[in-house]
Order: C-alpha cells, then structure tokens, then sequence
C-alpha cells in the first residue's frame, strides 16, 4: 500500500462568525516546535482588523445585552465543546509549544477549566463588583458594573492555548465583544478555538480571531476609535509602547501586563474580569 | 399625446402611442450577462489616497438626504436638515449634501429649515410609493409639494401601465406632472424592483428621458431589490446615450439599498466610466439614502485622521 499524502491545510480568520481570507490575500506557514511544517494560516491585515471590529461592533449590543446567566450557559457550552476536542487540542498544543502529549493534554484540560472559572462568573460578578452605596439623603444609590464595549486582545505569544483562554475568556464573560490577534507562530489552537466557538452558541462576532502578528495589527486596533480596552500581552516591549501611544488618542482602557508572560496555570483571580467592566452608578429616589 | 417640447430627434417616437411604442420596444435588448460581469468588474476597482478624498467629498454633495417614513415628525425633519447643512460638525470643510427628501406635507418644514442655504429641497409625489392613484390626487400631491417650496419633485410612474404596455398613459403623466412642477425639478422614479427585466428599465429610462424627466431614478426604497449597480449601468447608457442624440444632458439617482463608501465609490466608478465624467456633479448623479452619509463621514475622518472612526463619533441616525 502506498502512503497517503495528508491534506495540507490553509486556514482562515474568523471574522463575524464566519471564516473569509485575509483581505490581503496573505498566507504565512506555521511550523513546529522543531521547523517541520504543520499548515498554513492567514496572515491578517488592518482590513481585516476594520473588518473585524465593526463585526464585534454589531454583535455588541445581543451580547452584552442577553443577561448574566444565558452568557454564563453559552460560555459553558463552549466548555463543552473543547472538551470535545480534547485530542485535537492537545496534539496542536504538543506540536506548536514542543511540550510531550501528556503535559500538553493537562495544559488543555486547565484551559477547560478555566473557561469553565469564568463562564461561572458571568452572573457572580456582578454581586462582587457592583455595590448598593450608603448615601447622606432619601435615595437609593447602586453601583453596577457594565460591559466595556470591544477589547482588542493580543494573545500571548508562547501559551497558545492555556494563555488564549486565559485572556480571551474574562473579555466574552463580562458581555464585551473581543477582536483577538493570535499567537503568530502557535496559532493553530486559536483556529480550532474559532471552530469550536462557530459551532457552539456563541453569536457571529462575538470573538473574532485574526491569525498574524501583533506587533503589526496591534497598533491599528490601538488607534481604532471603536475599540474600547486593549490587552496589549502579546505584543513585544518595543511594540506596546507603540500599542500605548495609538490608544491614547481615545478614551481607552489598555491593560497593564508584566514584561514577560506570567505563568498561565496559576490560579487567575478577577482582575482581569474587573478591567472590561465600567461601573455605572444610579440614583434612585426614595419614597418617604 | 403632447409632443410640444420632445427633442426634435424623437419627434417620431411621440408622435402616438402606436409609434412610442415602436420606439421603445425596438429598443435595443440589454445583454444581461455583459451588463452585469461589466458591474461587477468596474466594482472591483481601487481608489485610494487623494482619489479617495475626492470621491467621498464628490458623494457626500451628491447625497439626497431622505426620510419616507410614516413615522416622520417635524422635528426629524429639522433635525435631518441640520445634518444636511453640517454633515460633520467637528470638520467645517464637509461638503453639504445636495438635498433633502421628505414627504409633501413635511417639504414646507425643510423649506423653513433650509431656508438660505442652497440645498434643495426634494418631495415625493404622486401617490408614492405606489403611484396607484386618480391622475387628480396625483397632481394635486404633486401641487401640494411645489406650493409648499419643493424645488425638486421624485414622480413614480404607474407600473401597472406600464407592465400592460400602455406606454402613452405613463408618458403623458409624466409630461402632465412635469408641467405642474413648474420650476421645480422632476425626478422620475422607475421603481426597477418592479420592472422585471433590464429591458424595461431602458424602455423606462427612456420613456422617462422622452416625457421630460430632468432626472430617471432606480427605485423608491420601499421594494426589494432597490439600486444595483446593472440598473444603474443601464440607465446611466441611457441618459449618455440621449445626450449623444440631443445634446442634453440629464440625471440619474440610484436610490434605497446605498449603505456603505464602497457601495457609493462603485457608483461613482460606474458614473465615470458608463455615462462619462461630466456626470460627475451633484446636478448630474445624486444618491438617495438616509445611512450612507453617516458612513461617508466615517470614513472621510478615517482618511483625514490616518485611524479608523466609529460610530460613536458621528450623528447616526
């Protein structure tokens, strides 16, 4: 019997729940821990970060809006669904971060686990983070944390799985909609990532994952004046300065990151749920 | 028939209704296929930089800005006026639009409201959008516009006539409603959604171009499809091929279905390269749309700004 030839795959962005070419037409070859080839992935451009954003732009308003525990029941299914693809999952990370099958098969079950973390904060947060305020005077004060709007997250560069769901998952949880720049050489996690979320109930545009570098598209979804909040974790030092500097043109949130990236299996905390939530205060006046 | 002021070229043609008739079936077919592979390949074209400047300024001007909804108010309409005058407050240099649309009972309103600035003031008429009135109602809506200060009027012409064939009716409601626009401008509308064929949009256009229309445009908005780029195609050969007949020159207006840039600079594209660069004006080419300008001063931020805008910095409506 004769070797079959495998099927070399050219993967696509995900834009607006589906999945068009770059606007460029540019692809790029992902390879290995050890140089050997694994497909290729499009190497996405300041079109398709427009595209893209105003993509995250419409479906903001049906996320944000659908209440704290339908997200919460979606985001779990999604859960689901990567358990589902436990193998699929763990074969890319092996390959892409050069760790044994074994490591990488616990490396994917905590990314599970922690998207399961976050879809339990969905309707929790809200208690933790927003306050009925003591005010001198017949009202009633609440405070109330609200959606940022889009976040533009830069997924780190080394953790291609683990470190994405760290990242991507507290952005869809608070109800903001995220444009994610993939890691460029390890990006194939985030593909199947934006498989997974196409055939779970995650609404088009929700999350939309560009493959390609962040040092290039990060400034451009920086300067955007639609996106609301950058995570600027992915790009290199030189290049947040510039990811810094385009943003300061709006008002907009940009997360502050460590120099290099943290150890994602340590167990997360709210901080980053807390950086796309506004707090919103409301005064209601007391019947006597 | 009335035949009083058709082009000496066409005298024949509107003679009777057995020769306009003639005219308008002997028409040459459109090929469909060619009309639209020649849509779809003067859309694919790029315009960039200084070029695209030009062109979204170009677009602006030539937007008819317009509200045709039951739920109109007074004060949508002021407020659509200001916008017309100022489509982009925080950039003084933003072109005006070309004009304002409303129904006959709010053009009083925009007349007021536009009063000194030179942006037209265009209303719907004769029973629109479906034209399926008394020749009496539909002059006397007609008259309502003009006496309220419309200086442009959009006409629908009778579909039903004209799917049965009764070419001469259409024709001499349209030379009828022409006479009472007086001064005022008179668009015609073909609502091509409902024309069926390309065909019948030439043998509209022209019967359009022939009863006097200073301006043939697509559609009312309200039927599905509304402007496509091959309608526009085929009446932009149309108004190009009545100025090489008589030397005059007239207007088309897509309208309904116009939302983005893109959409606007493929128009543009096709204005240029179909009917020829003199139509490139606001007298010559307008768009008809309510969302488009929100858009184009998108993008021309984008432009001028060197990053992408948003919604949340322009007036949308």
């Amino acid at each position: 019997m004769s070797d079959r030839v495998s099927v070399a795959k050219t993967y696509k962005l995900y834009i607006d729940g589906k999945f068009p070419r770059s606007e460029s037409g540019r692809t790029y070859p992902v390879t290995d821990s050890v140089g050997g080839f694994l497909a290729n992935a499009s190497h996405a451009s300041r079109k398709d970060v427009r595209d893209a954003v105003s993509a995250a732009r419409k479906a903001f308003g049906g996320w944000s809006g659908a209440t704290a525990y339908n997200r919460g029941q979606v985001l779990y299914r999604v859960a689901e669904m990567l358990e589902g693809r436990r193998e699929q999952f763990a074969a890319e990370v092996s390959a892409c971060e050069g760790v044994p099958t074994a490591e990488a098969m616990s490396t994917v079950d905590t990314a599970v686990d922690r998207w399961v973390w976050y879809a339990g904060w969905t309707d929790k947060i809200a208690s933790v983070l927003g306050a009925a305020n003591p005010v001198a005077g017949p009202y009633f004060s609440f405070t109330v944390p609200e959606p940022t709007g889009i976040a533009a997250v830069l997924a780190p560069q080394s953790s291609s799985l683990l470190g994405l769901v760290s990242v991507l998952a507290p952005v869809v949880a608070t109800g903001c909609t995220a444009v994610v720049v993939s890691s460029a050489d390890r990006p194939l996690p985030a593909i199947t990532l934006s498989e997974v979320l196409a055939t779970s109930d995650v609404p088009g545009g929700v999350v939309n994952v560009l493959t390609g570098r962040a040092d290039e598209l990060g400034p451009w979804l920086a300067s955007h004046a639609d996106v609301n909040a950058v995570d600027p974790t992915g790009a290199s030092p030189g290049a947040r300065v510039d990811v810094a500097q385009q943003a300061s043109g709006t008002v907009k949130r940009v997360l502050t990151v460590p120099g290099d990236e943290p150890d994602w299996t340590r167990r997360p905390d709210i901080s980053r749920l807390r950086h796309y939530l506004e707090a919103k205060t409301v005064w209601h006046p007391k019947g006597t | 028939m009335a035949t009083a002021s058709s082009p000496a070229a066409f005298a024949d043609a509107t003679r009777d209704e057995t020769s306009l008739s003639r005219f308008l079936q002997g028409l040459p077919g459109v090929d469909q296929v060619g009309v639209e592979a020649r849509a779809a390949s003067l859309g694919t074209r790029s315009i960039k930089k200084t070029a695209k400047l030009w062109a979204i300024d170009t677009a602006i001007s030539m937007v008819d800005l317009t509200t045709l909804e039951g739920a109109d108010t007074r004060g949508k309409v002021r407020s659509l006026a200001a916008k017309a005058r100022r489509p982009d407050p925080d950039r003084p240099d933003t072109p005006p639009v070309a004009a304002v649309c409303v129904y006959p009972d709010m053009a009083a309103t925009a007349v007021e409201a536009l009063a000194g600035t030179g942006i037209g003031v265009a209303s719907v008429a004769t029973a629109f959008p479906s034209g399926r009135s008394s020749r009496e109602v539909k002059l006397a809506d007609v008259a309502l516009a003009v006496d309220a200060g419309a200086t442009e009027v959009d006409m629908v012409i009778d579909r039903g006539a004209f799917l049965e064939g009764r070419y001469g009716d259409v024709f001499d409601e349209i030379r009828a409603v022409k006479q009472a626009c007086g001064d005022a401008h008179l668009k015609v509308i073909l609502e091509t959604g409902e024309l069926a064929t390309y065909d019948n949009v030439r043998r509209a256009s022209w019967l359009g171009l022939l009863a006097g229309g200073d301006f043939i445009k697509t559609s009312t908005g309200k039927v599905s499809p509304a402007a496509t780029l091959p309608v526009t195609h085929v009446m932009l050969q149309a108004v190009r091929d009545w100025y090489d007949a008589t030397g005059e020159l007239r207007g088309v207006k897509p309208a309904g279905g116009i939302r983005s840039t893109k959409d606007a600079l493929r128009y543009l594209v096709a204005v240029h390269e179909v009917a020829g660069e003199e139509w490139l004006t606001p007298e010559l080419f307008r768009f008809g749309a309510s969302s488009l300008l929100s858009d184009l001063v998108l993008q021309r931020r984008t432009q001028h700004d060197g990053h992408y805008s948003g919604p949340d910095y322009v007036a949308v409506d």
